[in-house]
């Protein structure tokens, strides 16, 4: 029986969303803040990865078409990605790198990684348990590493709590899309593949609400906005990630070295 | 199984066992426990190996490694296959593992793995509380962390305020 469509937009969009967030934070590959941070981006980026390289050839393989995970990385479309919009946004404003965003966006996106791939290890699609198993632990640690952060900047300089503020006001409509739950996620849970991201919104909101309180810093008010990243329809930021993403694996097809 | 084929498998995994990491070249995969098994399949030699961290680059190298250790002892049809399951932990470090990284530099995992919610820790330089760090040039536990990532996904970089030199840790996972 051939797996049906609900089981394979929840593992693209769990997929994507490490990908496209990997992508993001390996930008600040030799441009850091300083040279752990550096590290610490690409060591992050490299977790997301290894995870979405494991999701995708789980996708691939599920679906009996015979793309593995280059395949389902560097040759879908845009219209084809299920990621949230929030990963795709830029490290910053316009054409400026802010560390503040990076790690505002870490923090959003991680405190809903962790209880994720809680719940997701006991799903009944084992080779996705057993995926979260593992990535559980290293989202714990991006985790940790931009809870540390929030709190340096937050309760830091005043140009340093003003960027943190602001880059939380920008992203926070973006989280809207994790807990406007679709017919995907629906029949995923009812599967027993993986849980409603809106469930998880308590947890989400106690590890927020900690963060932010202890950076001194404001919750952003919920607004109606709403993204469409995981139905394909993606931000205009979209198609230059995909661009730099994808191009050599487009001109050199099958290329190794 | 005849003995022949017996006599093969011992070397197998004896050669499998021996292969150093290739980032961290003191240890070996049977050290890091990510050995799992050597097995026969269909005359076959079936050699499977877990991942550390998920993205972790010298997975396919060790696999690589793997197949040409057993390739120049005359293994040469060996297939190495990767599992998730049981997921590697730094439980698998064997002794003689923590041993060997300490007297090479690195401070072997101490503790336990960040686990359930209480991943939050507002200190800027937290001090060790629940992981037990010695520095492994001087043994002080006195020791501060500089960056919670450092040169390979599995360790950060810390400095020992008893010596002053800084080292790598090999964090728990």
């Amino acid at each position: 029986m051939p797996t049906p469509s609900y089981h394979l937009q929840y593992l693209l969009r769990l997929a994507d969303n490490a990908l496209v967030l990997g992508q993001r934070l390996a930008e600040w590959c030799g441009h850091g803040p300083l040279l752990e941070e550096d590290i610490a981006m690409t060591n992050i980026s490299l977790d997301l990865v290894g995870q979405a390289r494991l999701l995708l050839s789980h996708a691939g393989a599920l679906e009996g078409r015979g793309r593995d995970e280059d395949a389902l990385a560097y040759f879908r479309d845009e219209s084809e990605f299920r990621n949230a919009t929030l990963f795709e946004l830029p490290n910053g404003e316009g054409a400026h790198d802010d560390y503040a965003t990076t790690i505002a966006r870490n923090l959003l996106a991680s405190a809903l990684a962790v209880p994720l791939y809680e719940a997701l290890a006991s799903s009944t699609d084992t080779t996705l348990a057993q995926i979260a198993a593992k990535s559980v632990k290293e989202a714990r640690a991006h985790l940790r590493h931009a809870s540390e952060w929030m709190l340096r900047f937050g309760d830091g300089t005043d140009e340093s709590h003003a960027r943190a503020q602001a880059a939380l006001e920008r992203l926070w409509p973006y989280t809207n899309e994790w807990w406007a739950t679709d017919e995907v996620e629906r029949q995923a849970a009812a599967h027993g593949i993986g849980p409603v991201l809106a469930d998880l919104r308590p947890a989400w909101d106690a590890t927020l609400d900690a963060v932010l309180a202890q950076a001194t810093l404001r919750r952003p008010a919920d607004i109606p906005f709403v993204s469409s990243g995981k139905h394909g329809v993606h931000s205009e930021h979209m198609g230059f990630l995909l661009a730099e993403m994808q191009t050599l694996a487009r001109q050199h097809p099958g290329a190794t070295w | 199984m005849t003995t022949q084929s017996g006599e093969r498998l011992v070397r197998a995994r004896a050669l499998a066992a021996a292969v150093p990491d290739p980032e961290i070249p003191v240890v070996t995969l049977e050290d890091l426990g990510i050995l799992r098994s050597v097995d026969e399949e269909d005359g076959r030699v079936v050699v499977v190996l877990t991942p550390t961290y998920t993205g972790c680059p010298a997975t396919q190298v060790i696999a690589d490694d793997v197949r040409r250790a057993l390739s120049e002892a005359g293994i040469a049809d060996a297939d190495v296959r990767l599992t998730l399951t049981p997921p590697w932990t730094t439980d698998w470090i064997s002794a003689d593992g923590r041993r060997k990284l300490r007297e090479y530099g690195i401070a072997p995992p101490g503790g336990d793995a960040p686990a359930g919610t209480s991943v939050l820790r507002f200190v800027p330089r937290p001090r060790p509380a629940v992981e037990s760090i010695e520095c492994p040039r001087c043994g002080s536990a006195d020791v501060e962390r500089l960056s919670q990532y450092g040169s390979t996904p599995c360790k950060a970089l810390y400095r020992c305020v008893a010596c002053r030199e800084p080292f790598d840790y090999f964090k728990p996972y």
